[in-house]
């Protein structure tokens, strides 16, 4: 009835002038977020000599420095391993986590709520923590300096787990009912009808999944010591040793680095912070 | 008669059948669930209690082990370097979440009205988050290079120049601080978006209509309401912190936990002792403390938010 709006206090002109304060205010300041990464390109493409200069656009712009990063140290292969051990674990991980976070929704077992409860309470164990008893149990298993040794313990974490659960207990229960009345198993369910419904929540998954073990650095410096098997940040980190002085080069090679990551991003911005967003708290 | 028995037949018979398929449905729960927990448990519940065990030991340069019963936590009593580590940890944690929070919840409410213009400011926030941390230490350590890089002679400019970054141990953890702050407020600016809008927009209204200004707004309605979401943001950033989630990588490259052991997190601490010297016991010993303190803030965060679902009707 009385669908009376609050008065406005100020005039349209005053709301209008503080709207623009506001976004000229949010501007400045996302500019100032982005420029270190804009500094990092802008130096990528300038000559050493114009490496300590302030302008940001370079003068005379070049891919020298590219070219150098990558005729000099095997970066593509640096790439191409940090691909392979991403995108597996990746791969792995979801099979396996969509199947974990099922049973843990929807499925009624004995010992489901301690199950999860514990899965749950490694949430916040963070790597560093741990990082001498598993370097110890991986190398018992023989699996230093080896591309399952990059692999497998990375696939392992509550995080996805627990979004996925979530995610499976909010799906109606009819869901099921219909292929159950087929006399469809328990793996015909998953397969055919719980994996087909969870493709939003496992793209944007991947997406996280990858990202995180494409940019992972602290489990493959523990492991790796042989050069065939370095990852790109190991690859970087130890470019930064031997070119401390030469930092057009440096900045050229975390370019290279960084443009995969942010290119997803670009693509899937939405799907990323949306899945981040909702990752706290629902 | 043949009734009673045909009815308990039948009976009998229902509840073997459904007794049959509640066990299928065990077995199938067990099967799907064993993957990811034989691997959490072997790489991460058996490193948990393994990092106790390998505490009590000694570990040789040929990798034999020794029992050494709490010869490693003596040890770390007596180490300046560990409480070192412990305080400059604190430190980092002290100044990193107070700050974390303020950004984080600074540029949600920035951003927080849903148009165009905030959808592209948001990923510009973000954007930092994507990078990997050994290129965003990278990319500090080059701006911060003394007198040239550009953010030292920026620095100069105002006046308030002539120290150095990353040399001088009073500001190299406060360095490192920044730049966790720059590399994670995104992340936290996105959980806080996520609190905003699941406060409803009526609250606002009738606040409006009382009129509340938009300070008592935020004070009244806001930080009420986001309470949630604020202990989810202070808890994980908390642990984070302290667990040196994003320290290590950022320290490692742009430090190594220098000058004067100033940003020697105890992680980095830890690690230079396990591979840089071998003492696998010790850096365990010191580790399990990190593990016990972690458990104890994990199962507070547990409880306190009655088995980790976070929902706003408390």
């Amino acid at each position: 009835m009385s669908s009376k709006r609050p008065q406005p206090y100020f005039s349209r002109s005053q709301v209008t002038l503080v709207r623009g304060l506001w976004m000229m205010v949010t501007a400045i300041l996302a500019f100032m977020t982005l420029f270190p990464l804009l500094w990092m390109v802008s130096i990528a493409f300038k000559p050493a000599a114009e490496s300590f200069s302030s302008n940001l656009i370079p003068q005379s712009p070049t891919f020298d420095n590219f070219i150098y990063v990558l005729t000099a140290v095997p970066f593509i292969r640096y790439m191409a391993n940090s691909f392979l051990v991403s995108a597996t674990v990746t791969i792995v991980a979801l099979f396996f986590h969509t199947m974990a976070g099922y049973a843990l929704a929807r499925l009624r077992f004995p010992g489901r709520e301690v199950l999860f409860l514990s899965i749950f309470s490694t949430f916040l164990v963070s790597l560093p923590v741990i990082i001498v008893p598993l370097f110890v149990i991986v190398k018992a298993m023989g699996m230093l300096n080896s591309y399952a040794g990059l692999i497998i313990p990375a696939i392992f974490n509550a995080f996805g787990i627990f979004l996925l659960r979530q995610y499976y207990l909010s799906l109606p229960k009819e869901i099921e009912e219909a292929a159950r009345i087929d006399g469809a198993g328990y793996w015909r369910i998953y397969w055919s009808v719980i994996l087909p419904l969870s493709r939003p929540i496992m793209s944007a998954l991947a997406i996280l999944f990858f990202l995180a073990n494409w940019n992972s650095f602290l489990w493959p410096l523990t492991i790796t010591s042989d050069p065939n098997l370095w990852v790109v940040q190991l690859g970087i980190a130890n470019f930064k040793s031997q070119y401390s002085a030469s930092w057009n080069y440096m900045m050229a090679a975390s370019t290279i680095v960084a443009i995969p990551t942010l290119i997803l991003f670009v693509i899937f911005q939405r799907q990323i912070m949306d899945s981040l967003k909702t990752s706290g708290l629902k | 008669m043949t009734t009673i028995a045909e009815t308990a037949a039948r009976r009998r018979h229902a509840g073997r059948t459904r007794l049959s398929a509640r066990h299928r449905e065990w077995i199938a729960g067990y099967l799907f669930v064993l993957p990811d927990a034989l691997g959490l448990l072997v790489f991460l519940g058996v490193p948990m209690a393994l990092s106790l065990v390998l505490s009590v030991f000694e570990v040789n340069g040929f990798g034999g082990y020794s029992f050494v019963g709490a010869k490693n936590y003596l040890r770390m009593w007596n180490d300046p370097l560990f409480w070192k580590g412990a305080t400059v940890t604190a430190l980092y944690a002290i100044m990193l979440v107070p700050l974390l929070y303020t950004c984080g919840l600074g540029l949600a409410l920035l951003v927080q009205r849903t148009d165009r213009f905030n959808a592209v400011m948001r990923s510009m926030f973000f954007a930092p988050h994507m990078v990997s941390l050994v290129v965003v230490a990278l990319v500090w350590q080059f701006m911060v290079v003394d007198k040239i890089g550009v953010i030292s002679r920026l620095t100069a400019a105002l006046g308030i120049g002539g120290f150095s970054f990353l040399g001088d141990p009073n500001f190299a953890l406060i360095t490192i601080v920044l730049v966790s702050v720059w590399f994670l407020m995104g992340f936290y600016m996105l959980i806080f978006l996520g609190g905003l809008q699941d406060i409803p927009r009526q609250y606002y209204e009738a606040a409006m209509i009382d009129g509340a200004g938009a300070i008592a707004r935020f004070w009244f309605i806001t930080l009420p309401l986001l309470k949630p979401t604020s202990f989810f943001v202070i808890m994980v950033s908390m642990v984070a912190a302290v667990a040196g989630a994003q320290a290590f990588d950022i320290i490692y490259v742009m430090t190594k936990g220098g000058p004067a052991n100033a940003t020697s997190v105890l992680i980095v601490y830890i690690y230079q002792q396990a591979f840089g010297f071998g003492a696998f016991g010790y850096a365990a010993a010191m580790a399990s403390i990190l593990v016990v303190v972690l458990m104890i803030v994990t199962a507070v965060f547990f409880a306190l938010t009655r088995g980790g679902r976070f929902n706003h009707e408390q």
